[in-house]
């Protein structure tokens, strides 16, 4: 499957599938709780499963900087 | 995994409360969250005047929707820092969200009113780009917010920025900044109330609620916010809330419940009273608000530089721009209609 990171940086690595959200983060050593996984316009779980001819974004929620 | 509502098939987990929604009902539950933490500590009335600092990233964009739908009478007040593309880049966005709304935006660009952009102010005072840039912004919206009238500023700062400001502060035990970190900051003289109604929501879920309403927004990320110890502190607090969930929100609101209120009180005895700046008029606990200092440093050695001119004096009334309601595309240049402030 096709991974599209914006982590914030566009970067795209291609993984196996068929595997759960959770297990294409853990291999990716990306923390959860600062991005949302969509495929499409349709936002994934962490137990969501995806298969290995899917596009997924990975979209980092995280900001820094002056607030 | 099925929605706690519905069912159906959830698209976005909290797992802080062991629950998950279908798009629907999360932004039912955003939205009602938010409407709870406004009551809740009374941050504003129905028929408030509310300015929402908006950069035009996820966070202020997503708090002017919800205001918006909740009722509030809003205005956005945006500040170009002349950060490159990237700040033209965050009005756009700013822009698209307002007209197409047909919401008012104020617009104060730092180059036209000041004549220095952030990176200047940065490079001549010698100081990180992010903390001129904090001070600029507080002292622009607390004066755009007096002099236009409004009954409140809200803020987009959502719990992962509250909870990493609480982490740093306590890892340096920064006594006088804890004692400012809950969501209501209360109006004094010259000082408008500021409130933060998505202080209990994440930036994970803040951003799933405007992906799911399709929000234009900035995605990319302020290039002097590389290497921020915000970041670092934010990463640290999320490995712990994967592991813990929960972690974040009870670490800032505990702190909130049960030490701030006994810091206050402790503190009180060491409280400066505020006074007038000698140059701006405006509240500081000194002669002359860190504002105005700070500019007035950079001023002078834009002048020995032979960047501004040497007869020039810094004067800290922000000019605004005035983009009317309900404009809509058509004219993609700056706006037009100058009118001063006050």
């Amino acid at each position: 499957m096709r991974v599209v990171l914006r982590t914030p940086e566009r970067e795209e690595r291609e993984l196996k599938g068929p595997k759960k959200v959770r297990e294409v983060l853990e291999e990716l050593g990306i923390v959860p709780e600062g991005v949302i996984v969509a495929r499409g316009e349709e936002l994934l779980t962490l137990d969501d499963e995806v298969a290995d001819d899917d596009t997924l974004e990975v979209i980092s929620a995280v900001s820094g900087g002056a607030r | 995994m099925k929605c706690a509502v519905c069912g159906r098939k959830a698209a976005v987990e909290v797992r802080r409360q062991g629950r998950a929604f279908c798009p629907e009902h999360y932004l039912e539950w955003f939205e009602h969250q938010v409407a709870r933490a406004i009551r809740r500590h009374r941050m504003l009335e129905k028929d408030d005047r509310v300015l929402v600092a908006v950069s035009g990233g996820k966070d202020s964009i997503a708090l002017w929707e919800v205001l918006r739908r909740l009722g509030y009478d809003t205005t956005g007040l945006h500040i170009q820092l002349g950060i490159d593309d990237y700040s033209k880049r965050a009005l756009e966005a700013t822009r698209r969200f307002a007209e197409e709304r047909g919401l008012p935006l104020i617009v104060v660009d730092l180059k036209e009113a000041y004549r220095l952009s952030i990176p200047e102010l940065a490079e001549l005072t010698r100081r990180r780009a992010c903390s001129v840039c904090g001070l600029t912004k507080r002292y622009v919206m607390n004066r755009v917010a007096v002099e236009e009238g409004f009954d409140a500023v809200a803020t987009g700062h959502n719990l992962d920025d509250e909870a990493s400001v609480l982490l740093g502060n306590v890892l340096h035990w920064q006594t006088d900044a804890l004692v400012r970190q809950g969501p209501v900051l209360p109006a004094k003289e010259k000082l408008a109330k500021r409130v933060k109604p998505l202080y209990l929501l994440t930036e994970r879920e803040i951003l799933a609620y405007t992906l799911l309403r399709r929000l234009p927004y900035q995605h990319e990320e302020c290039p002097f916010a590389v290497g921020a110890k915000s970041l670092l502190y934010k990463e640290a607090l999320n490995k712990l809330e994967t592991a813990m969930p929960g972690t974040k929100q009870t670490f800032l609101e505990q702190y909130l419940k049960k030490i701030e209120p006994v810091l206050q009180k402790g503190l009180s005895a060491e409280e400066v009273a505020l006074k007038e700046c000698e140059r701006c008029g405006y509240p500081t606990t000194g002669e002359v608000c860190a504002f105005c200092k700070t500019w007035d440093h950079a001023y002078r050695w834009a002048k020995r530089k032979g960047q501004i001119p040497g007869e020039l004096r810094f004067e800290a009334e922000p000019r605004l721009t005035f983009i009317p309601e309900g404009k809509r595309g058509g004219d993609a240049r700056p706006a037009p209609a100058q009118e001063p402030a006050g």
